[in-house]
């Protein structure tokens, strides 16, 4: 992971650390705050607890995202706290899911932008100018549109891969695939390395190919306190938790000394934790298919 | 108030499931009147038979058994904008006349007061679910006569009607709220008190409301939640009140 970090994470990038609730490397995320990156974009759906931690670790010029809350438990105050002019300024491009989602379809086709019927009535495009509209060549409807995401960096957290870094992803999918197929360069980062013979066993488990990897991680429980279907589960306990560590700046500084800056890596950070056996899936396998001809 | 917003769904619905109360209600009305009722979640479980209450709509208890689990691409555009979905839950921190909701700032939008989350989902499915329902505990500050922004489109916005707008959907048809249920006005669009709760006067609703509060001609009674309804949120849904504390 230090060296994946190092090598393909620079400062003033623009990062997409993906997985919507499921897959969510916090290990990359931590790295990065340890090795000190300034000045990044950070794009998500949802910023989540990863993106509070690395905006309190001043890592991030930007926000770029569409739903920025700690779900269930409360919010995400070391954000809130940059919004609301109680700490340092965070440059903010807002969307809504959907919009997020749209971006990124059209990073990975490499179109300019993308089109929905979208954002009618809200207010949403009066506070990003970056949502406008075009009027369809065949109807004269007016769409709306959202520019291509193109990051220089994305992380995806998959449960499984081989050396060459040919993904499997099973759960939740949102948008990691589009991520990877949008962002000038991949890091993979997984639970699990396997054999490229397992892949092929199994091609349509397969959601990023190894083709547009350029590096690939093993870092078992990587992505706690998100989870990775079948490995471990969400560690919910940890978010409730959280809103009032992140309430409190002194707290949160804390936090991010023992668990972030006070440990070598993802071992010494599960050793910290007391280890997280408590979080392992229970046994819900699924046969799977006849591949043959 | 979740006992009487999960008796809006139908049988046989197609619900795309917010977080929060909406997510208690959808599950509850699963439990009871509902069990076919579809859930999708955001996220990309469809038909999701969740076996514990997801604390986020991201939760690995959405996955195992549902019906299908696609990406958030599918969700939005092959879901939603393809019209396949027939209610949207929502909730809101401000709620106004025309219904329409605010989770993005208290205050002005370069200079909030309080920051909220944002659109999330709830933006597109206010405008695409072929209707709305909302839910929210009445309250002044969560009801005035107009929002401090609009996320999430109601019925009018700058003196348009949702038509003239262009959405496909029919937009927020009922407010669920802790002491009445408001129904938009089919000619206006306005919000107007359609039933009441047990032992619950019209003047205490329009105290929780910033706007002269209209009113049906002839008001509902809702009925109160079943020994059944309470038992299931309180014993088997949601044990832990992650939701119903609040």
């Amino acid at each position: 992971m230090r060296e994946a970090i190092a090598t393909h994470v620079h400062d003033g990038d623009t990062v997409v650390i993906e997985g919507f609730t499921h897959l969510i490397c916090f290990a990359a995320g931590h790295e990065i705050i340890r090795q000190g990156r300034r000045n990044l974009t950070l794009c998500r759906l949802t910023p989540d607890l990863i993106y509070d931690q690395m905006i309190a670790a001043g890592c991030a010029r930007k926000l770029v995202f569409s739903w920025a809350g700690n779900p269930g438990a409360g919010s995400l105050h070391a954000f809130r706290r940059a919004v609301e002019g109680q700490g340092p300024p965070l440059e903010l491009e807002e969307y809504s899911h959907f919009g997020m989602v749209a971006r990124l379809s059209a990073g990975a086709s490499r179109l300019p932008f993308w089109t929905m019927r979208n954002y009618m009535g809200t207010d949403i495009p009066s506070a990003n100018p970056m949502i406008r509209t075009v009027a369809c060549p065949y109807t004269g409807e007016l769409l709306a549109t959202v520019p291509a995401l193109n990051p220089d960096v994305t992380v995806v957290h998959a449960q499984r891969a081989d050396a060459q870094g040919n993904a499997q992803i099973w759960g939740l999918l949102g948008v990691q695939k589009e991520a990877a197929f949008a962002s000038k360069r991949v890091i993979v980062v997984v639970e699990e390395l396997i054999d490229e013979s397992e892949i092929r066993a199994d091609p349509n488990r397969t959601l990023i190919p190894g083709l547009i990897v350029d590096a690939v991680v093993v870092e078992a429980w990587g992505a706690h306190p998100s989870y990775a279907q079948g490995y471990y589960d969400r560690d919910n306990e940890f978010y409730i938790a959280w809103e009032a560590v992140s309430r409190d700046p002194a707290a949160l500084g804390r936090y991010l000394d023992d668990f972030v800056h006070g440990v070598e890596d993802r071992r010494g950070y599960v050793e910290k934790c007391g280890g997280l056996e408590r979080l392992r899936a229970s046994q819900r396998v699924c046969a799977g298919v006849n591949y043959g001809f | 108030m979740t006992a009487v917003a999960a008796r809006e769904l139908r049988d046989g619905e197609v619900v795309f499931v917010g977080i929060g109360l909406p997510n208690l209600a959808c599950n509850l009305a699963r439990e009871t009147h509902a069990p076919n009722l579809v859930l999708i979640y955001e996220s990309g479980a469809v038909g999701a038979v969740p076996e514990r209450l997801p604390v986020s709509i991201g939760d690995p208890a959405l996955v195992t058994g549902s019906l299908m689990v696609c990406g958030m691409a599918d969700v939005f555009q092959y879901f939603l904008q393809n019209g396949r979905i027939g209610v949207g839950l929502l909730g809101g921190a401000q709620i106004d006349r025309f219904g329409n909701i605010n989770t993005t700032v208290i205050g002005s939008y370069s200079k909030p007061s309080v920051r909220l989350p944002g659109s999330g989902g709830a933006a597109e499915i206010a405008i695409h679910a072929r209707r709305t329902v909302v839910i929210s505990r009445l309250d002044r500050r969560v009801f005035p006569e107009r929002v401090d922004f609009v996320t999430s489109p109601g019925h009018r916005a700058g003196g348009r009607t949702r038509r003239e707008m262009g959405m496909p959907g029919a937009g927020p048809t009922k407010v669920v709220t802790d002491q009445a249920v408001l129904e938009a006005d089919a000619d206006s669009g306005e919000l107007v008190l359609a039933s009441l709760y047990p032992g619950i006067e019209p003047t205490e609703v329009a105290a929780g409301i910033g706007w002269p509060l209209r009113s049906r001609s002839r008001l509902a009674r809702a009925e109160p939640p079943t020994p059944r309804e309470l038992h299931l949120l309180r014993e088997v849904l949601d044990p832990k009140r992650l939701y119903l504390k609040r």
